[in-house]
This record gives structure tokens, C-alpha cells and sequence, in this order.
């Protein structure tokens, strides 16, 4: 232990605490901008400088441990004055336009500005010109980078992308594409954790609200939503509501209120996924000896786009089944559109997603209906519904529940926990139970899978024969186990792999906290759900039952192959 | 009224000046990779600053071609800027009235010569081609990528065991280092931005001479997997310590009577005492690898065979033969190599110049190492003769001075004409033609024959330290690429088309140092036991001490002493005397530590493991 003074107040600490740790356990909390605990400690943007008693020049409190009788002044005027100088100066090459800005109100560099009282830049404004494509689900502005580098510190170190570098030296320093020279060029994922570890908005996806308000408005169109597991975790987090509050079913009058036609639930298609995807792997069981293994999981686009990106060779071990997301639209536009009987053209099929990638995934050549339109129109993000419930002025706190349309608007609890890491493997093994033994398991059977470590593995007794799978998330760790399987140092016939840390409910389509990650926190809310509910089997889904029954037989049936598998090799990485 | 004034220096020249040499300092250790583009536009701007504004060229075009380059570095410009550059350049030189306008331009030029490359990826994609993978400037210096911050911050600490076994992490020749490695770390030691470089070789040697028993290094399981080293010079024992400790099986072949190549047969006893050099070979055994000391390979066992009985092979043999004058009467007795000399004094056949006068040939380190050795062996008197100027010797000035110290003679701009012979064919006198200093080249100026009568200098024996060779020819006549004997390996010690084979050091590169040989060993390690199907990681579990904080208050350099000349020059005992404690505590604490400051923090500051 040390001890220290920290604006006079005496304090006792371990060995080796931050400057910044210190400061807080003595109630004072220094003011940081590019500082991203474990993740960016790289004293960049020197807001958080502070006067240590002996030392002419001020020091980062987020990178330097206390000394034991260290006397620290974190508010004197030297380290006042520093503190608002660099924060002008970042000012003065930020484009800070806030009212027309994604984060306004969300945003580190402007609590800080504000905080710190600067009402006026004594600097003349310098900003670069905004060079990245606007077409792309990934969009960049260089006038808003404070060059924090935290985007190439998650991309580095969390997902082992290496898509962000800092390129140039001198006053011409700036963090672009590394290695090409834009994103659309780039084996980037599009699992935007760049995005939701901006502290500003020089990081954003592409938004696409304002076509799904055109839709909206054309009475030719049939509106359909499908809102992802995980979205009903975190959607009312934007107007500080709880996840007991922001359920689904009150999502579902917000869309009601815009004018969509229809509300489903992604859970629903989940259970298909579930339904296609054990099948195709017990085949493959059966089949071993032609067979590869590990089979991976396929519902998470980043981790496919991962994949094929940086390690081409395994795409034919990532199951054909089609996304829960994809499912949902081509059983939209064909099923459903029976069911209604009108064109599939009429039908338009909004998906509400935690994550970027999605809007990669619905424009891939290989995810369109029989027409030719795509089977998903538009993917808004968790953080784009938060926008268009703000911009139809809904008071989400005053929300009442409405049921979700049926038959699409019912999901099990197997797949409602597809929005936690592991969801998908402890779902597919409840149904898989089944399809071998013909009984049901104890639905939490399973449930050891369940957790936030990084790499799990487990071994089950399927009937017999015993299952090695993985379970991994961060992309991180699927570069570490790719790598090892490649060296024959692991073994498994199952993995499921989601691009982001915790899986979906970490996702780079979810609202932003500042400095905090909150898939730990919003994973139990799903598993809590799945307990509540009285229908916890995939294969149990009456509206599933329905599906096969009336409409595609059986799974991977011609017809499920047709509308619900796709050629992992049928759009290529950069 | 007064005629005439003394010339006093107002506050602000005299600031001035001390910017100067702030800037000089800075410029030196200016941190690697850096866009180049963007420092040409910078140096124009400082050196526009200098014009006195008298002549258009120079105060318009100056400023003129910064915009250019502006446009550059901005993006805003195609490539059509690039010829207005150049004429723009060109005019300036041709017509500015003097140097402060000339030189600029010429700078100029230079660069969208040089690194037009650069000019191009700024102008097609708005960025600089620079990537900054080793921020920290004496580990991205030190060929071997030591990890130098990290060791003198546990000497500060005075925990003098983890910091040499830091340094073997990555380099296993820590107290030759410490003696006579040629310090590139030190040249942009960003200290220097403050005061003076760190005394970071003088440091290593304190830290290993007060190093406790050195521990058998872990080794990893056994691979079953043969390797064989040809030469048991600094390059061979790195691979074989590293690739011992991967879990290989590892024999060196060393032709001579004792191991150690350059470091025993190259450089004298009075800067590597033998009982250093022996104990680091000793230790480094510890790995577990296996020597055989007087086979030569070519010669007793043939390459063929001992490629057969090896999984792969590591061709480190140095270059040890010498370069012959190619003068008149170069056959005397009495012309002696330096090789040769050395050679012989490195097992410990001295021999006894009393009496003699001896010149010695040549102008780098080596001539160096004879010149004083010669002192030490007695000489009467000990000249060296050099054709360019004692400035432009590649020896370091060091080097240079100590010589001079220990009484010999630089005879600059003087070029060995012909070797005199007595009757008898013995050495008479050397007769050399004086030169002057002419047109420069490579950064030098050419030694050219000055309008003199050649001068006849009396002597008994010539010692020639004009470069050394390097004896391939039995690798070329087994098929290896050679080229003036150099052995065609790459940079990672492969040789293309001949899988199994690497080669590094002195007979890839020429007669270099020993830490470039030590990396080339190192490089040569991890590239084989990946060849063998293995990746072995060499790691420290090291923990490191908190970094201190400093205000960079200039401070002085702690340098070596040595001992007096007068007393030094009788014998072949060390030199150098050590860094105190009080020293090197202080030495030490005047690391900036940029593997925490600055870059360094963010990425590459520290390396772990390879």
C-alpha cells in the first residue's frame, strides 16, 4: 500500500493504482477524453493531466501510478489551465456542429468542453475534409476524429481486425484504413465496436431511417419490422428506461405509432435457425467421416465477413444456415406473403438489429427473394430506432404493451437467448436433445454454457456420443482459435462464434455508454426472459410447427434449403 | 563620434544560438519513420527563414516551393506539381546569388529524387507511405531489438540480474556488448533532445559486471530436431544459444583453436578481456549446445554430409580473410595483415615489435585495434597511414584519440605508394603519396594525389588493415549464391533455393559489427525453428519496476574513462575503467523511458516476446 494526497486528501492505495483510481477512491473524478480503461491508456489527449507535488511538468493521471507520499493537486492552475488549453485545441479540429451531430448529448468531447466552461476558442478552426463513402454501413468523418486512437486499440486488441492504423506523421497525423486506402477495400467485419468505442462521432453507421420513413409513407408498401433478442435489452436505455420497462411488446407500439404494418419478432426466425442449423449439424454427424469439423454457427455476419476476410479456408465449415435476420425476410416474402396473399414486392421487411454488419449482410447478391429485391430491406440499428422514436416525438415512458403480430411475432426462450454469447449453442443443443432422443431435456440443461469468458469450451453426451463444442466472442478470440485449429491444437465438432465481446448484447449497434461496456448487464435480462417463459424449445414454436407444416415440410426439405440456406462462397471479401 | 565598435553578442543572438545547437540536438535524434515529405517542407521553411530577402530565387521562390510542397502534403495537388517542383527547384539553384538559396533548392531536389515515392502517395491517396512500427528510438537503433528502456529502468532499480536477462532475451552476448558493441542505440537516444545521448553501453557493462551467478538458461522440450553451425562466431553462438533453448539439438563447427571468431581473433585483449570473453562463451554453453572447435567445414567434413546429418544449417563464418594493397614490393617480409596479427594474438601468440617502427595501413576500427596493439607490443614508434582525412576514418573518433593517446601517429591524406625492400627482401620504409582533399562523395571527399613529391617513410614492418574478405569458396563450389564471396542469404538468413540452408553476419553483410551479427544469429534462430515446423517463443517473465517520472532538467553525460595512456599502452589489460554506482544511478535516471512516453505506450513500446 502507498499513501498519497490527492487535493488534500490523505489516502491509502495498492501498489501500482493509476493516478485516475487513486483520485477516484479519494471521490474525485479527474476529467478524461481519450482514456478507455485496460483498453487505451495512452495519455493522448492530456485532459487528464494533474500538478504532482516535486515535478515541474504535469502528468497523465489515466497511464502513471501514484508513488508512495505523493502530493497531487489535480485542480491547480497549471493543471487547470493545461487541461482546458488541449481540450481548445482538440476544439479547434473538431467539427463541433453538434446540433446536426449523432452523438449531441452523447458525447465525451463535449462534456468535457462543457464541463470545463469553453465558451469561446481563442484557435482558429482547422478541420480536414470528410474523404469516406457515405454509402458504406461504416462511416467516418475526419472533421470529427479527436484522434483518441481507441478504434484502433478495440479493433487491434479486442477483435484482431487491424483495419484502423494512424497514418502520417507530423500535424498530418490521422487514423485511416490500414494497408488500403478505404474501408470498402478493407476485410473490415463491420462489427462496429470502432463505433460504440468512439468517444465522439467521428464513427457512426449509415442511417438508414429515413428510408424506412418513405416506406412508411407509401400505401403500396406493407410494412414489416422484426426486432432482434437483444434489442429488447437495451433499446430504452436512450431515455434511461429499464429493460422491465423497455420490453419488446412496448417497442412494438412505438412502431405502431410510425405506421408499420406489422410486428414481428426475430426470435421467431431464431427458433428456424435453430430448427435448420441442429438438423444440418446432426446430418454432418451422421456423415463424419466426409465431413469437416468444427461446424461454426452463422447467424452473426461479422463473425462471417471475419472469416472469409482472414481465414478464407474455413467457409465451407460455416453452416448454410441463413441468419435468423435472413430467414425472417425470405420467409416474409414468401410464407407470409401467401399468407396475406399479396406480392412479395409489397412487402417491405425492416430489421432491427444490435449491429452493422446486418446491413452489409441483407445487400449480399445471395440474400434475395425469387424476384431479385433483397429479403431484407433495411437494417436499422438499436441506436437508429432510439433516433426515429425521438424524431415521431413517442414519449417512450408513456409506451403501453401491444401484443406482436402473429404468426412471425412468437419466439421460444431458446431463441430469445441468441442475443447472449453462447445463446446459440445452449438453444441448438436443447433442440438437437430432442431430435436424437426424441425427448426434451430439462431446458436448463445446458445452461453451463452460459457466461462472458472470451473462449469456453464443454464437453455433452449427446445420446451416446460426446460433443466437443466452443463457444467464443470478440473476434479476437475467434483469430485465437482459427489459428490454433489451423495448427491441429484444438479439436471441436461445434462452435459458435459471435463477432462481438458478450455477443449481441455487446453489439456495435447498440446505445453507447461512454467508457462502459454493458453486454454483462444486458445478458441476464435475456436469460431471465427465457426463464419466464413457458416456451423454451425451438422446435415447441407453434408458429415453427406451423412453418413446416404448411409450408416448407421438414427441415432442409428442398424447399428450406431454397429459402433458408444460402452459398457461404457466394459473395466475396475484399 | 567612435570609429569603430566591438562586436558583442545582444540577448537575443546569443538565444539564437543556443536555439542552434537545441535544434542540432534535435535534428539528431530525430525518431524513425517519419514522412519525409512533410520534413523536406519543414527544412525549406527554416532554411527560407535564413535568406536575407536580397534576391528573387530565394526570398520568392523559397517560399514558392513550400506551397508546392504544401499542395502536396495537403492532397490539393496532381501529379503534374511535380515537374513545376523541380524547374521551380532548378531555377532556384541555378540562379540564386548564394548557398543560403542554392542549397535549398538542392535539398529540395534531393527529395523528389530520393523519396518521390512519397511525394506520389501523398498526391494519389493523400497519406504517407511512413509506418511507425518501432517508435522507441535505441531499440528500433539496436539491430537486435534489445529491450533497452526496459533494462536500464531494473539498473536503476539496482536489479542487475533481471536487467542482463533482459538483454538475453534478445541478445546473449551481454558483457562483450557491454565492452565494445558500437552502441547504434545510442544515435537518436531522444535524450539528446534535452542534454546528451544516454550512456546506454556503459551501462549494459555496469549491469553485468555486477550480475550474480548466471543461471542455466530453461530449455524447451526436445525437438529431436538437428541443427548444425558453421562458424563459432558471435552470429553461430546466438543461433545456437537461442535454437538450444528452443529444444533443438545444436553443434558448432569452429575451425579455430577456440570459439568466439572476430570477438577472440579481431579484437584485442586490452578492449575484451580474454577472461570476459571466456566466461560469456562459457555461460552462453549453459543453453545446452554442443562445439567442435578445429574442423573446418569444406575441409574436414564436407557440406553435403553435414547437411545430411542435420536437420538445417546456420553459415556463420565471418569474414577473416585480409585484402591485399595490390602495391609494389606488398610481398616484403614484414607486411603483416591485420588478420593475421590479430589472429595470432588471439590465441595468445603476442609477438615483440621492440625496436621496430611500424606503420600501419588503413583508417577504420581495425587499424586501430593493430595501431595500439603494435603500441602494446612495444613498438619504437607506430604511424598510420590514411589517405583521407583523420575526420573522414571510419574508426569511431574515440578509437581515433586513443591512438593518438597511446602514442602513435595519423599520417591523413597520405596513400601508400610502395613498400621499399632491403637486399634481403625485408621491409625498408613505406612510400606514400601525399593527397588532398578532393570532390565529395558518398559524403566524403575523394582522396586525390596533391601536386607533392612522394615521401619515403622508414619502417621495419607495414600492417595492412585494409578490410577483410570472406573465405566462401567451398559454399560457392557446393552451389550457394556468392557475390565478391558474400554468401546470397536474405534478411530473414534464408538463401533462396536451397531450403534448410541460412546463413547471417559478416559473411552475408561484409565486415560489419557484432551486435548486426548477434541479430543476424537471432533472426537466423526463430526463421530455422519455424523452417523446422516449431514456433518457440524466447519470452521474460520479468517484471518491470514503475516508471519515474522527471522534469528533463539537462544533466550531464556520464562517459567511460579510461586508464592513463601512459600506463595503459604497456600492457593488454582492459582499458576502460567501469561506471560507479554513483554513476550509473544517475546515468540510468536520465532515460526518458519512451516506451512509456510518448508513442512508445500506445504501440511497440514493449515487446515480450518472440
Amino acid at each position: 500500500m502507498v499513501n498519497v494526497t490527492i487535493d488534500g486528501k490523505m489516502i491509502q492505495v495498492p501498489e501500482g493504482t493509476k493516478i485516475l483510481d487513486a483520485a477516484l477512491a479519494a471521490g474525485i473524478q479527474i476529467p478524461t477524453l481519450c482514456y478507455m480503461k485496460e483498453l487505451n491508456e495512452i495519455g493522448a489527449c492530456r485532459v487528464c493531466v494533474v500538478e504532482a507535488e516535486g515535478y515541474d511538468r504535469l502528468l497523465t493521471a489515466c497511464n502513471n501510478n501514484v508513488t508512495d507520499g505523493m502530493v497531487i493537486r489535480t485542480n491547480s492552475k497549471k493543471a487547470r489551465d493545461a487541461r482546458k488549453t488541449n481540450v481548445e485545441l482538440i476544439l479547434s479540429q473538431h467539427n463541433s456542429n453538434c446540433a446536426t451531430c449523432v452523438r449531441s448529448g452523447n458525447c465525451a468531447l463535449q462534456k468535457v468542453a462543457n464541463d470545463l466552461n469553453i465558451l469561446e476558442l481563442p484557435y482558429e478552426k482547422d478541420l480536414p475534409e470528410n474523404t469516406s463513402s457515405r454509402e458504406f454501413p461504416l462511416i467516418r468523418d475526419n472533421d470529427k476524429c479527436i484522434k483518441c486512437m481507441r478504434c484502433i486499440q478495440v479493433c487491434d486488441k479486442i477483435q484482431n481486425g487491424g483495419i484502423w492504423d494512424v497514418v502520417n506523421t507530423g500535424s498530418r497525423t490521422t487514423v485511416d484504413v490500414r494497408d488500403v486506402y478505404t474501408l470498402e477495400d478493407s476485410k473490415c467485419a463491420l462489427c462496429g465496436q470502432c463505433i460504440t468505442h468512439c468517444p465522439v462521432g467521428a464513427l457512426r453507421e449509415r442511417d438508414d431511417t429515413d428510408r424506412v420513413l418513405d416506406a412508411l409513407a407509401d400505401p403500396d408498401k406493407i410494412v414489416v419490422a422484426q426486432i432482434a433478442p437483444s434489442i429488447r435489452t437495451a433499446w430504452g436505455e436512450a431515455f434511461g428506461l429499464t429493460p422491465e420497462f423497455a420490453t419488446v411488446k412496448r417497442l412494438c407500439s412505438a412502431f405502431r405509432i410510425m405506421g408499420f404494418d406489422y410486428v414481428f419478432d426475430t426470435n421467431f426466425s431464431a427458433d428456424l435457425t435453430i430448427m435448420e442449423e441442429a438438423t444440418e449439424f446432426l446430418h454432418k454427424v451422421k456423415n463424419a467421416e466426409n465431413e469437416k469439423f468444427p461446424m461454426f454457427t452463422s447467424c452473426c455476419p461479422g463473425w462471417v465477413r471475419y472469416l472469409k476476410g482472414h481465414f478464407p479456408e474455413f467457409t465451407d465449415q460455416v453452416s448454410t444456415s441463413k441468419s435468423p435476420q435472413q430467414m425472417f425476410g425470405a420467409i416474409a416474402k414468401s410464407y407470409y406473403a401467401e399468407l396475406l396473399q399479396v406480392d412479395p414486392s409489397k412487402i417491405f421487411c425492416v430489421s432491427v438489429m444490435p449491429c452493422v454488419a446486418k446491413k452489409a449482410e441483407c445487400a449480399y447478391p445471395t440474400m434475395k427473394d425469387d424476384q431479385g429485391s433483397p429479403e431484407v430491406d433495411v437494417v436499422l440499428t438499436n441506436r437508429e430506432v432510439d433516433r426515429l422514436i425521438r424524431a415521431e416525438h413517442i414519449v417512450a415512458s408513456k409506451l403501453e404493451e401491444s401484443e406482436l403480430d402473429m404468426p412471425l411475432g412468437i419466439g421460444s426462450g431458446a431463441g430469445n437467448i441468441f442475443g447472449a454469447t453462447g445463446g446459440v449453442m445452449e438453444a441448438a443443443l436443447r433442440s438437437a436433445y430432442y431430435f436424437v432422443t426424441g425427448q426434451n431435456p430439462d431446458p436448463d440443461a445446458f445452461s453451463s454454457v452460459r457466461g462472458m469468458d472470451g473462449w469456453r469450451e464443454y464437453k455433452f453426451d449427446l445420446a451416446g456420443k460426446e460433443l466437443k463444442i466452443a463457444i467464443v466472442n470478440g473476434l479476437g478470440n475467434a483469430g485465437k482459435l482459427l489459428t490454433m485449429l489451423k495448427e491441429g491444437r484444438v479439436q471441436y465438432d461445434f462452435v459458435e462464434v459471435m463477432a462481438c465481446p458478450g455477443g449481441c448484447v455487446g453489439g456495435g449497434g447498440q446505445p453507447i455508454h461512454e467508457g462502459e461496456e454493458w453486454a454483462a448487464q444486458r445478458a441476464p435480462v435475456l436469460y431471465q426472459q427465457d426463464a419466464a417463459d413457458t416456451l423454451r424449445f425451438s422446435h415447441e414454436n407453434p408458429s415453427i410447427k406451423a412453418v413446416y407444416k404448411d409450408y416448407l415440410g421438414e427441415p432442409m426439405s428442398e424447399l428450406a434449403e431454397h429459402l433458408l440456406h444460402t452459398d457461404q462462397h457466394g459473395w466475396d471479401m475484399p | 563620434m567612435s570609429r569603430l565598435s566591438i562586436v558583442t553578442k545582444s540577448n537575443a543572438e546569443q538565444t539564437v544560438e543556443e536555439l542552434y545547437k537545441d535544434l542540432e540536438r534535435r535534428v539528431s535524434a530525430s525518431p524513425p519513420a517519419l514522412c519525409p515529405v512533410d520534413l523536406a517542407a519543414s527544412f525549406l521553411h527554416f532554411c527560407h527563414a535564413q535568406s536575407c530577402g536580397k534576391c528573387v530565387p530565394c526570398r520568392i521562390g523559397l517560399g514558392q516551393l513550400e506551397s508546392l510542397l504544401g499542395q502536396v502534403l495537403d492532397g490539393t495537388a496532381d501529379e503534374s506539381v511535380l515537374p513545376v517542383i523541380e524547374k521551380t527547384a532548378e531555377s532556384i539553384y541555378y540562379s540564386a546569388d548564394c548557398a543560403i538559396g542554392s542549397e535549398a533548392a538542392l535539398m529540395v531536389l534531393k527529395g523528389v529524387k530520393g523519396f518521390r515515392d512519397d511525394y506520389l502517395e501523398h498526391i494519389r491517396h493523400g497519406r504517407c507511405s511512413c509506418t511507425q512500427s518501432q517508435p522507441v528510438p535505441c531499440v528500433a537503433g539496436c539491430p537486435a531489438h534489445v529491450d533497452i528502456p526496459g533494462y536500464i529502468g531494473l539498473i536503476h532499480e539496482g536489479r542487475y540480474d533481471d536487467a542482463v536477462n533482459l538483454i538475453r532475451k534478445d541478445n546473449p552476448l551481454p558483457a562483450v556488448c557491454g565492452m565494445i558493441c558500437e552502441h547504434p542505440c545510442e544515435e537518436r537516444c531522444r535524450r539528446t533532445m534535452v542534454d546528451y545521448p544516454l550512456n546506454i553501453r556503459g551501462l549494459k557493462r555496469y549491469a553485468v559486471e555486477h550480475e550474480g551467478t548466471v543461471q542455466a538458461p530453461k530449455r524447451m522440450e526436445s525437438t529431436g530436431k538437428k541443427v548444425a553451425v558453421i562458424g563459432g562466431g558471435p552470429g553461430g553462438l546466438t543461433a545456437a544459444y537461442y535454437l538450444s533453448i528452443m529444444g533443438h539439438d545444436v553443434t558448432v563447427y569452429e575451425q579455430r583453436k577456440q570459439l568466439g571468431g572476430m570477438l577472440r581473433y579481431g579484437i584485442p585483449a586490452y578492449r575484451l578481456p580474454r577472461e570476459i570473453l571466456d566466461k560469456e562463451i562459457e555461460d552462453l554453453k549453459l543453453a545446452g549446445f554442443k562445439a567442435v572447435t578445429e574442423v573446418s567445414v569444406g575441409n574436414d567434413i564436407s557440406i553435403e554430409e553435414l547437411k545430411k546429418q542435420n536437420d538445417a544449417l546456420f553459415i556463420s563464418i565471418g569474414a577473416h580473410t585480409d585484402m591485399k594493397l595490390g602495391i609494389e614490393g606488398e610481398d616484403a617480409e614484414g607486411v603483416v595483415s591485420a588478420v593475421e596479427m590479430l589472429r595470432a594474438i588471439g590465441d595468445n601468440d603476442y609477438p615483440d615489435f621492440s625496436g621496430l617502427d611500424i606503420v600501419v595501413i588503413g583508417g577504420g576500427n581495425v587499424a586501430m585495434d593493430v595501431a595500439r596493439s603494435a603500441v602494446r607490443c612495444h613498438a619504437k614508434t607506430v604511424n598510420v597511414a590514411y589517405r583521407r582525412r583523420k575526420i573522414d576514418m571510419t574508426a569511431l573518433p574515440e578509437e581515433v584519440e586513443g591512438a593518438i593517446a597511446d602514442g602513435c601517429e595519423i599520417l591523413e591524406m597520405d596513400a601508400p605508394l610502395r613498400i621499399e625492400k632491403t637486399a634481403d627482401g625485408k621491409v625498408a620504409a613505406l612510400w606514400i603519396q601525399p593527397q588532398i582533399a578532393g570532390p565529395v562523395k558518398w559524403g566524403r571527399p575523394t582522396p586525390v594525389a596533391a601536386s607533392a613529391e612522394p615521401v619515403r617513410i622508414p619502417c621495419d614492418m607495414v600492417l595492412v588493415a585494409i578490410g577483410q574478405g570472406i573465405d566462401s569458396g567451398k559454399f560457392d563450389e557446393f552451389g550457394l549464391p556468392t557475390r565478391r564471396g558474400r554468401i546470397g542469404a536474405t534478411d530473414e538468413c534464408d538463401i533462396k533455393g536451397f531450403d534448410g540452408i541460412f546463413s547471417g553476419g559478416d559473411c552475408v553483410t561484409g565486415p560489419a559489427t557484432v551486435i548486426r551479427a548477434i541479430a543476424a544469429g537471432k533472426t537466423a534462430a526463430a526463421n530455422i525453428d519455424e523452417y523446422l515446423g516449431f514456433r518457440h517463443e524466447i519470452t521474460t517473465e520479468i517484471e518491470f519496476p514503475g516508471i519515474r517520472f522527471d522534469d528533463h532538467k539537462p544533466l550531464g553525460r556520464i562517459n567511460m574513462k579510461e586508464r592513463p595512456a601512459a600506463e595503459r599502452r604497456n600492457d593488454f589489460k582492459l582499458m576502460e575503467c567501469p561506471m560507479s554506482d554513483e554513476e550509473a544511478c544517475q546515468e540510468s535516471g536520465r532515460c526518458l523511458h519512451c516506451d512509456h512516453f510518448g508513442y512508445g505506450i500506445f504501440k511497440g513500446g514493449r515487446v515480450t516476446k518472440w
